[in-house]
C-alpha cells in the first residue's frame, strides 16, 4: 500500500536523497546522495527498505511532516535531533507509525548536522540519470531539483514488509564521536613535507560555518606545500581533503565536483564520512592515518551490520510513560481521541 | 623507458577509489594512455568496479573494496596495460555549430585585442582547429577541450567575469571548453552553440565521450536562432562522424 507524506514546514536545506547518482562522474555529474551514508542506510534498513532507498535528509533547519489519508511507518536516524510526535518526545533514532494528521517534528537537537527521515516503501520520485538524489546546484533529482518546502507532498512506494514495529533503533555504529576522523593519506600527500603531514593529522581543526553539502571547511594550523598548490585536475572522491593556497583544508563531500585541481593530502575513509558530516560548526577534530586494510575492515563491519535486521527495541519496554505510548498510536482506537486533544 | 610506456603510479583516494596516474600535465600522449585504459576496463569491467573517471592525466577507478581487493584491481590494471596495444581511442569527430557573432561571442573582441588580432581572425583560428574532449568536470557536461592554437592560447582572467549564458564556448588557460550552465567564469566567452551537451531528459544525456574530437562550425546569429529552436524541440544538431 502506498501513501503520501506531506511537508508541513521545512527549514532551508532539507532534500530528498537516495544512495546517490552513480555512473556519471565521467560526464561531470556529482554523485550527490546522503552526507551521512551510514545513518541514511540505517533509517532505511530499520524499515526493511533497501539501504539506498529515497529518504529525506533533514538539515539543522528541521522539518515537520504528517501522513495524508493513510498511515505511514517512518524511521528517523542520524544526528541527535530533537524528535517529537504531536509534541511527545521520541528517541533520536526511532521507528514510528505516523497517523494522518499527526505531526512528526524534527529540530536540531544535542548534536549532529543531518538527520534522515525514511518511510516504509521509500519515497517514489522520478529518477534523473538513474537516481532520485537532489542536486540543487544543477536543479536535478528529488522534488523539482530543489530543497523541500511547506506544502510539498511526496508519494511513497510499496513497503517491503507488511508492518514494522515501532521502537527505538539500536545502532551502536551510529554513536560516533567526531573528535578523531580516520583518513588514508593521499593521493597527493607527496605535495607535503613530513612535518606538514604531522601538522595536518594533529590539527586541531575547527569546523567552519561556511560548509554545505558540497564541502566542509576547516580552520587551524596553516599548511604549506612543498612545490606549489596547482595540479592538473584529476578525480575527486567523496571525503577528499584538498589544501588550496591559503593552507586551510577543504573536505569535498556529497555534492562535490567530479574533478578538481588542488593537492589532496588525504581522503576520509568511507565509514567515517558520516562522522565528519555530523560535526557541527565550531566543533574541533583531528585526523588519524590508517592503512587501506583497516579502512576496508571498518567498511566490512558496517556492511555486515546493514545486511542484517536492524534491532528495534519496542518502546513498551522503555522508560516512557503510558501517555507517551498512547501518543505513538501503538493501540488502535486512541487515534481520534488524540486528534481532539 | 620512455614516458609513453612507463608504468603509471597507483595512488589511493580512500579505500574505494584508485588513481592510475600517467603524468602530471596536459599532454595528448598521456591522455591517450588514460583513455586506452578507460576503454579497456569499460570493455570487460572487473567485478566491483563502480565508475571510471578519465582526466587529462589519470584515471580514477571507483570500486567496492569488499568485492575486489586493491591488489587484485592493481593486478588487472597492470594486465591490461601490458596487453598488446589496442586502438587508443575511437575515431569519433563531432561538428558543433558555434556562433561567434554578437550577441553570442561576448568576449571575442576583448580576447582578440589581448592576443593582438581582429576579432574575425580570432574566430577563424578557433574554428579552424580540431579539439579533443579531454575530460568532463566542473559541472554536468562541462567539456575541457585540448588543441587550442597557440595564437589564441590566452591565460585565464585574473578576476572572474559576471555569469555567462548556458551553452557557451570558452577559451582560457591555454584550453577551450564548452560550458553547459550559466555561471561566472575566469575564461573568455568566444561563442555560443545551440547544441545541448547535457540534457538529462534526453535518451543520450551526454553527446560526447572523453577522447572524442570536436570541430566548431561557424554560424551566423540567424542560423543560431533557428538551430536553437530545433534543439529546444528535442533535436540534436551537432553532427557525429566515425564509429
Amino acid at each position: 500500500m502506498t501513501g503520501t507524506l506531506s511537508i508541513l514546514s521545512a527549514g532551508p536545506g532539507s532534500t530528498v536523497q537516495d544512495g546517490g547518482r552513480h555512473g556519471y562522474l565521467r560526464y561531470g555529474v556529482t554523485g550527490a546522495g546522503p552526507m551521512d551514508p551510514l545513518a541514511h542506510a540505517v533509517a532505511n534498513r530499520a524499515l526493511g527498505n533497501p539501504a539506498g532507498a529515497a529518504a529525506i535528509e533533514v538539515s539543522l533547519g528541521g522539518i515537520e511532516i504528517t501522513a495524508e489519508e493513510a498511515p505511514l511507518t517512518v524511521a528517523v536516524a542520524g544526528g541527535a535531533f530533537s524528535a517529537t510526535l504531536d509534541g511527545q518526545a521520541l528517541p533520536p533514532a526511532v521507528v514510528v507509525r505516523l497517523e494522518p494528521g499527526v505531526q512528526l517534528r524534527l529540530r536540531a537537537g544535542a548534536a549532529g548536522c543531518w538527520c534522515y527521515l525514511a518511510v516504509a516503501g521509500g519515497l517514489d520520485l522520478p529518477l534523473v540519470l538513474g537516481s532520485a538524489s537532489t542536486h540543487t546546484r544543477t536543479g536535478i533529482g528529488g522534488l523539482e531539483g530543489r530543497a523541500l518546502a511547506a506544502g510539498d507532498r511526496l508519494a511513497t512506494g510499496t513497503p517491503a514488509r507488511v508492518s514494522v514495529a515501532a521502537g527505538a533503533i539500536q545502532a551502536p555504529l551510529l554513536e560516533r564521536p567526531a573528535e578523531t576522523i580516520r583518513v588514508i593519506l593521499g593521493p597527493q600527500d607527496d605535495f607535503f613535507a613530513p612535518d606538514q603531514i604531522a601538522s595536518f593529522l594533529a590539527g586541531p581543526w575547527t569546523v567552519s560555518a561556511r560548509g554545505d553539502r558540497m564541502a566542509c571547511f576547516l580552520e587551524g594550523p596553516k599548511l604549506t606545500h612543498l612545490r606549489g598548490y596547482n595540479i592538473t585536475s584529476d578525480g575527486i572522491a567523496m571525503g577528499a581533503i584538498q589544501v588550496p593556497g591559503e593552507g586551510q583544508p577543504i573536505i569535498l563531500m556529497a555534492d562535490r565536483q567530479s574533478t578538481g585541481g588542488y593537492p589532496k593530502i588525504a581522503t576520509i575513509i568511507g565509514p567515517d564520512l558520516g562522522r565528519l558530516a555530523q560535526a557541527r560548526p565550531g566543533s574541533t577534530l583531528c585526523f588519524r592515518s590508517v592503512s587501506h586494510a583497516e579502512a576496508v575492515a571498518a567498511r566490512a563491519e558496517e556492511q555486515a551490520f546493514l545486511a542484517g535486521a536492524i534491532p528495534v527495541e519496542p518502546l513498551i519496554r522503555t522508560r516512557f510513560t503510558s501517555e507517551f505510548l498512547l501518543g505513538l498510536n501503538l493501540v488502535d482506537g486512541y487515534v481520534d481521541a488524540h486528534a481532539q486533544a | 623507458m620512455s614516458a609513453s610506456d612507463a608504468m603509471p603510479r597507483f595512488l589511493d583516494a580512500g579505500e574505494a577509489a584508485l588513481v592510475v596516474e600517467f603524468g602530471s600535465g596536459v599532454d595528448p600522449a598521456v591522455s591517450d594512455r588514460v583513455l586506452a585504459l578507460d576503454a579497456a576496463l569499460a570493455e570487460a569491467a572487473p567485478t566491483g568496479l563502480r565508475e571510471l573517471v578519465p582526466t587529462y592525466r589519470s584515471l580514477m577507478i571507483h570500486y567496492d573494496p569488499l568485492q575486489i581487493t586493491r591488489d587484485a584491481l592493481v593486478g588487472m590494471v597492470e594486465e591490461r596495460l601490458s596487453a598488446p596495444k589496442t586502438r587508443a581511442r575511437k575515431a569519433v569527430l563531432w561538428t558543433v555549430p558555434c556562433c561567434y557573432e554578437a550577441p553570442h561571442g561576448e568576449d571575442l573582441a576583448e580576447m582578440a585585442e589581448i592576443m593582438g588580432m581582429p576579432a574575425e581572425k580570432a574566430a577563424q583560428i578557433h574554428a579552424g582547429a580540431t579539439y579533443r574532449a579531454y575530460m568532463y568536470g566542473f559541472a554536468p557536461g562541462f567539456t575541457y577541450l585540448g588543441g587550442l592554437p597557440d595564437e589564441i592560447a590566452i591565460s585565464r582572467r585574473t578576476k572572474p567575469r559576471p555569469p555567462h549564458d548556458s551553452k557557451v564556448v570558452l577559451v582560457g588557460g591555454g584550453l577551450s571548453a564548452i560550458a553547459t550552465f550559466s555561471m561566472p567564469t575566469g575564461w573568455y566567452v568566444v561563442g555560443r552553440t545551440p547544441e545541448r551537451l547535457y540534457a538529462p531528459e534526453r535518451a543520450s544525456a551526454f553527446l560526447m565521450e572523453p577522447g572524442d574530437d570536436i570541430r566548431f562550425e561557424p554560424i551566423d546569429a540567424a542560423t543560431f536562432a533557428a538551430l536553437d529552436r530545433r534543439v529546444e524541440a528535442g533535436e540534436v544538431v551537432a553532427r557525429r562522424q566515425g564509429q
